[in-house]
């Protein structure tokens, strides 16, 4: 036991030498391995911002969902008693959340503020504006083909000179982004194999570089597990660098873009706060890239082992 | 130790390098491979380090059939014997102490027996000095005497050499035939490939003589 509590001690010795030895073989050719960490860093760095401005796109569409509403705009001739009673009655159906009452002078108030017509509408002779009864679908209703039906039933209604659903851009904005968020996942694969072969070209640099240690270690007895390791360390170390360098850059951009677009969301009064990187984003961006160096590494030290075995 | 049975080496090109050669090795024994290049005395060391497997025939080293030993326990088998080259292979970008190690870190030893070891090993061969020196700070003498050191440092008992002195002066020669004979001396089993005839005309040891691929004769002197 003591055994093997010792040479496990050695074993961890050396993987932490190999992994200090591979970094120190790096910082001895700054340029080269600086500009393949950014190679690596700004490929990490697309799909993942890209996957940021997705996230925030959604949260604008949710929010926009919880508000989705149906107006519902009276005949002329709609009298408040009647009001009382239909409002009532709507509030009875199932498909429906809350509903809210609007008097024609209501809404003529409201117009008067927001459009600032309000000398020309006193011309008028009478109000023109109907009035209007907001209604909020349930949650459940809010499904397309469930809102679609809601629609036409309160269309029906007798009293209903027009009922709006403002939510066909709604769901257009849903199928872009739907579409976006394949279109990244493509360009993440893509870009994840690029970084796979610019950390496989390297290493197989630094293998035709080393060719003459690797007959050597093979001469006097070293595995091909022996041989891999620093290669492994090697790409290990591009990676997860790439992956800091990829998350630097995303911090950097968001924070330039932060400022303008907070001030936009204040202008449409919105909720809106630009999300940056969640811890999960955080860690995924350099374990994907510590994950993707060893696996080109592996793959490039796999091809090339064999050609170097002395024969 | 080692020992040939009825051994062919044929290569892709039809050539045959080595035909039907048996011989014998003893434990602790010290041989001269000879004969004139091209002869197959490369080809030979090469099967006993198993960087080439013989087409036929069986080759027995320290006990081992090299026919059955698969790829993956070549790296373990390799470590039981010292390999010395012409052409040292050293490594010119790390200092002689780390040449000397490379074996003993490829077996996984800890820091403290890997300095004790290559310190020891070194003083045997007179470089305990030059540790901290790279290789191509020495002189060709001593480059070959860190080979020396690192095929002895992880204390195999087979030491092989690729004709050893093939780039030295005779006094230099001498120095490293006596190395070998040293540790020949503590039961090491030494098999040195060599056209250097005035040297070994001098010496008290078999001589394993090829001819085109065949044994020509074995000489004891």
């Amino acid at each position: 036991m003591k055994f093997l509590k010792f040479n496990f001690k050695n074993y961890v010795l050396r993987h932490l030498q190999v992994m200090l030895f591979s970094l120190g073989q790096m910082w001895r050719q700054p340029l080269a391995s600086a500009m393949t960490v950014f190679v690596i860093g700004i490929a990490l760095a697309m799909p993942a911002g890209l996957y940021v401005l997705l996230q925030n796109l959604n949260q604008v569409s949710n929010q926009w969902d919880d508000a989705s509403q149906i107006s519902l705009f009276m005949s002329q001739d709609f009298t408040d008693p009647q009001a009382k009673i239909f409002t009532k009655n709507l509030r009875s159906w199932p498909e429906i959340d809350t509903v809210r009452y609007q008097t024609s002078n209501k809404s003529l108030e409201e117009f008067r503020q927001l459009s600032g017509l309000g000398d020309l509408l006193d011309t008028l002779p009478s109000n023109p504006l109907p009035a209007v009864v907001i209604v909020s679908p349930s949650k459940n209703s809010l499904r397309p083909d469930a809102i679609g039906s809601l629609l036409a039933r309160l269309e029906n209604l007798s009293e209903v000179e027009h009922a709006q659903l403002d939510m066909e851009w709604l769901q257009r904005l849903r199928s872009i982004s739907k579409t976006g968020q394949r279109g990244i996942s493509i360009l993440a694969i893509l870009l994840s194999l690029s970084v796979l072969l610019v950390i496989g070209n390297t290493i197989r640099l630094a293998i035709l570089n080393r060719q003459a240690e690797i007959k050597v270690t093979k001469l006097v007895g070293g595995t091909n597990a022996f041989v891999r390791r620093p290669f492994l360390y090697t790409g290990f170390w591009y990676g997860t660098l790439g992956g800091i360098v990829a998350w630097l850059t995303l911090l950097f951009t968001l924070g330039l873009l932060s400022g303008p677009i907070n001030e936009l969301s204040q202008l449409y009064n919105s909720q809106f706060t630009l999300q940056w990187l969640t811890s999960q984003t955080f860690l995924a961006l350099p374990i994907s890239g510590m994950s993707l160096g060893v696996l080109g590494a592996w793959l490039a030290v796999g091809r090339h082992l064999s050609a170097i075995e002395p024969r | 130790m080692i020992q040939f049975t009825d051994v062919y080496k044929r290569y892709q090109n039809q050539h045959e390098a080595l035909s039907g050669l048996s011989f014998n090795i003893d434990k602790g024994e010290m041989a001269f491979l000879t004969g004139h290049s091209g002869a197959g005395k490369s080809t030979l060391l090469k099967l006993i380090a198993l960087i080439e497997r013989s087409s036929h025939g069986q080759v027995l080293i320290n006990n081992q059939n090299l026919s059955r030993l698969p790829q993956r326990k070549i790296p373990y088998y390799r470590r039981q014997i010292g390999l010395v080259f012409q052409d040292h292979y050293l490594l010119h970008d790390r200092t002689v102490f780390d040449n000397v190690a490379l074996p003993l870190v490829i077996a996984g030893e800890n820091h403290r027996e890997i300095g004790r070891r290559v310190r020891a090993s070194l003083d045997k061969v007179g470089l305990l000095g030059k540790e901290r020196n790279l290789p191509i700070a020495l002189s060709g003498g001593e480059q070959q005497r860190v080979g020396i050191a690192r095929a002895v440092v992880n204390r195999p008992p087979i030491l092989l050499a690729d004709e050893p002195t093939g780039n030295l002066d005779p006094e230099l020669s001498r120095g490293i035939m006596q190395l070998f004979e040293q540790f020949n001396q503590v039961g090491v089993t030494v098999f040195i490939a060599t056209h250097d005839h005035e040297l070994i005309k001098t010496l008290p040891y078999r001589q394993v003589i090829l001819q085109q691929g065949r044994l020509a004769q074995q000489e004891t002197q």
